[in-house]
């Protein structure tokens, strides 16, 4: 016996190894495309100078590729030269320092908007649960609640915001509003994720709770929720980006400022006196949006490791 | 030792496996000694059963004899030629233990499918899949899909489909392992009948001892870890009908192999 | 048939109805002056008042959502065909493409509106590709690779070449998933497009329509645009999904939700 044990071990730290390399092969992966963009970005800008498109017409460039002079791609040395510039005259704060402050600000929006989405999500779920009714009512709608631009409308959602929530026991903020809007995307997914999750309970355990006399409570804790976490997971991991994607169009058509969207929008009126500015903040939200949705596969890693060691056995 | 209650006309060997071993994952911590040391002639023309529990390396020796793996050490022969060559010659038909039919295509087109990827036109494909719903009895299934289909009836479109090219050796692994008794029984007469008409080699896989018994020529009882051939047992029961189940002989059959298994649990 | 059809629609109809009556009755009391949320009957008086402009905007939103959602697909899908033939796909690949898809993409339009012109609609155009590229990709790729060992093995026993088991197996295994993700994306592409107007591109478009009124207080007009673009994703998906329905005869009848 003692050697079959062994021999499980052996078969548990093998699938570890392979699962972290895994994982480092996609680092490397990931590294790998960046530099490849990169490459491609210059090599490209290098060729476009090199036939000087701006002269010739060219059928595709200006029209399905941009051009290539240092105004529409700046070079990428520019860029990360940028970064460590003071983007203002009277202060002495790099830029890298104002992209982190602002993607802190759009992450905190869209972290409330995250959690609050995803209550409203999982509660919508539950109550679809309960009622097949109820379900094939209000899941037509939950399409297409996702039609409405909501986004477009922000600047209505930040008004009403600092109109109608005087009786909260805090001061209304405008970053509030947009949490609402990425509320707004963030519970879509869970919802119709989670309805999908929670009726995946393997019936034959349904029956077993039933067996047991267990209250719909007790079936939901203890079966359906364990049993949807799958299905959130990859919910979760869509709702932290369109959480981002919520919080930065709605700082924008809000005209809510201090996050990532302002910066954006900023550094995009003034474009022909900084290029390399709106690249790098571009970037600081590409950044924010993969740091997000690492963070809930990171998250996914821990809850369901313990599942996936039990169902490694060969 | 290949002598049976119903010789085949032919002596030529549908299959000739020759001290073959198998190991998954050589080398690897999770490394598995599926088979050691097989021997086994199929002679043209038999019913042979593979059996024996779980993890013995029953399916492994089935997909060896397909060509859909391949021995670490050893040779497969099928049909006088290298399996891979008799795969390439599509000389065998297969079933699965889950239908494996395209839930994309009607039950005739999942009929068809070989047979399209054999190059054959429309209408020989129409007249051979009409002719193997009769076989099977789904004449009136043709143009349904396979999930409107019971599990017995897609079951029975697999094993159409394993026909359609007349294959002369077909390959099941646990056929009927997803159904209920009744419906088990009921296939089973159906692939006798099938093997009566048609004298077809088949090797089939199972972990029914009854089942066993009741179809083939031949048991052979196979011993896990590593897989090894445990027993080779001729089953005398002639011409199977409605009391073959409750005659003495398939009482004493079911008995022989059972003790061979047992036997093989004791010593483990 | 249509009895049945009528049959299942008859909760979706009953809070839909519901939904605007209980909208219109409690505006009415609560906020006679419908300032911010106009009542239903307000909104529809706006949208036939302004239904000229708003149906050129509509169309010039539809070209660019479309062209988009077209040339995304074609993307997506070739993209994906060329590498699942690779067994890279599923482990690095695809990993890599739903990391990418956490990116805002939307955060890329003053750049496209840099490289294409301020006002042309190239930009947008290059948004909706974008957006609609990821989901279709990922899923086409999760259908391609994700199929049933049985059938590889019974394609295998058929001595079937790899091209006949993509064209047999994998294509058809993938159609219900991209159809899923072509779903995703045609309410993406209408919200992708309408945000990206708001940066750039026309100024005829739905987007700039929705803009220009909420920032001069006319959030009624700006309301029936939304509706506008609201019905032009509804029609879409629901485009999609008949599409869905003649490709994949042999699903059990899909919900118009799916």
């Amino acid at each position: 016996m003692a050697t079959r044990d062994e021999t499980a071990r052996a078969i548990a730290r093998h699938e570890r190894k392979e699962a972290v390399r895994r994982g480092v092969r996609r680092v490397v992966v990931f590294l790998a495309f960046l530099v490849a963009l990169a490459l491609l970005y210059t090599g490209y800008k290098a060729f476009g100078e090199s036939i000087n498109d701006a002269q010739t017409e060219w059928p595709v460039i200006g029209r399905v590729l941009p051009r290539t002079n240092d105004l529409t791609m700046p070079p990428i040395m520019d860029i990360v030269t940028e970064l460590g510039q003071p983007p203002q005259r009277n202060s002495s704060k790099p830029l890298a320092a104002f992209i982190a402050e602002a993607s802190l600000f759009t992450f905190r929006e869209a972290a409330f908007g995250f959690f609050f989405g995803m209550m409203l999500g999982l509660a919508l779920a539950i109550i679809m649960l309960r009622s097949r009714w109820i379900e094939r009512g209000l899941s037509p709608y939950l399409v297409a609640s996702q039609t409405i631009p909501l986004v477009a409308i922000a600047p209505i959602v930040v008004i009403w915001g600092s109109k109608s929530m005087g009786w909260l026991p805090f001061d209304w903020q405008p970053w509030m509003s947009v949490s609402i809007i990425a509320t707004y995307l963030t519970f879509f997914p869970v919802a119709m994720n989670g309805i999908k999750g929670l009726q995946s309970a393997d019936p034959a355990a349904m029956e077993l709770m039933r067996s047991y006399a267990a209250s719909r409570r007790q079936t939901l804790l203890k079966l359906q929720f364990p049993a949807s976490l799958p299905y959130l997971f990859a919910a979760f991991k869509l709702a932290a980006t369109v959480s981002i994607v919520g919080a930065i169009v709605g700082e924008i058509s809000g005209g809510v400022p201090g996050g990532l969207g302002r910066l954006i929008l900023d550094y995009a009126s003034r474009y022909t006196t900084g290029p390399s500015r709106l690249y790098a903040s571009v970037m600081g939200a590409a950044v924010l949006g993969i740091v997000v949705f690492g963070m809930v596969t990171v998250t996914e890693y821990f809850v369901m490791y313990k599942r996936q060691e039990g169902s490694a056995a060969p | 030792m290949n002598d049976h209650d119903t010789p085949p006309s032919k002596a030529a060997a549908a299959v000739e496996i020759d001290s073959v071993s198998k190991v998954f994952n050589l080398g690897k911590p999770n490394e598995v000694h599926a088979l050691d040391g097989i021997d086994l002639t199929i002679d043209d023309g038999t019913f042979v059963s593979l059996i024996g529990p779980s993890g013995c390396g029953k399916s492994t020796l089935l997909r060896l004899m397909g060509a859909l793996t391949h021995p670490t050490e050893g040779s497969v022969v099928v049909n006088g030629k290298s399996a891979d060559q008799a795969r390439l010659d599509r000389d065998y038909g297969m079933a699965f233990q889950t239908s494996g039919l395209f839930e994309w295509r009607t039950v005739t087109q999942n009929i068809e499918l070989p047979l399209q990827l054999m190059g054959w036109d429309k209408a020989q494909r129409k007249e051979r899949a009409l002719e193997m719903l009769d076989l099977v009895k789904l004449a009136e299934f043709g143009d349904h899909y396979p999930r409107e289909l019971s599990g017995g009836m897609q079951q029975r479109v697999a094993i159409a489909r394993a026909l359609s090219f007349r294959p002369q050796l077909l390959l099941m692994d646990e056929p009927f392992g997803a159904l209920d008794e009744m419906t088990r029984e009921h296939m089973q007469t159906e692939v006798l009948e099938i093997w009566e008409k048609t004298r077809k080699t088949i090797v089939f896989v199972t972990h029914s001892i009854p089942e066993a018994v009741f179809l083939s020529n031949r048991v052979v009882v196979m011993s896990p870890r590593p897989g090894r051939i445990a027993a080779d047992i001729s089953v005398p029961l002639g011409r199977r009908n409605f009391d073959t189940r409750e005659s003495q002989g398939f009482f004493d059959s079911i008995t022989e192999v059972r003790e061979a298994l047992r036997f093989e649990g004791s010593t483990r | 048939m249509i009895k049945r059809a009528l049959a299942g629609a008859f909760p979706a109809l009953v809070i839909g109805v519901g939904g605007l009556v209980l909208w219109e009755l409690s505006l009415l009391v609560i906020n006679p002056d419908g300032f911010l949320l106009p009542r239903p009957t307000e909104i529809f008086e706006a949208f036939t008042e302004h239904f000229d402009a708003i149906w050129s905007a509509t169309i010039n939103t539809g070209y660019i959502v479309v062209t988009g959602l077209i040339v995304g697909v074609i993307l997506g899908v070739v993209w994906s065909l060329l590498v699942s033939r690779f067994r890279i796909a599923d482990e690095t690949l695809t990993p890599l493409a739903i990391a990418l898809n956490a990116i805002p993409i939307i955060a890329l339009a003053p750049i496209f509106n840099a490289w294409y012109g301020l006002l042309s609609p190239t930009s947008n155009q290059a948004i909706v590709v974008l957006l609609v590229f990821f989901p279709v990709f990922i899923n086409t790729t999760k259908g391609l690779t994700s199929v049933g060992a049985t059938k590889i093995e019974l394609m295998d026993s058929y001595a079937a070449s790899k091209w006949e088991i993509t064209r047999m197996i994998r294509i058809p295994n993938a159609m219900p998933l991209f159809f899923t993700a072509l779903k995703i994306a045609s309410s993406l592409a209408v919200i992708g497009a309408i945000v990206a107007e708001y940066f750039g591109g026309s100024q005829d478009t739905l987007g700039q329509f929705i803009v220009q009124n909420a920032a001069s207080g006319r959030y009624t007009n700006a309301w029936a645009a939304v509706v506008a673009a609201s019905a032009m994703g509804i029609t879409l998906y629901l485009v999609s999904g008949g599409f869905e329905r003649v490709a994949t005869p042999w699903r059990p009848d899909v919900d118009v939700v799916g």
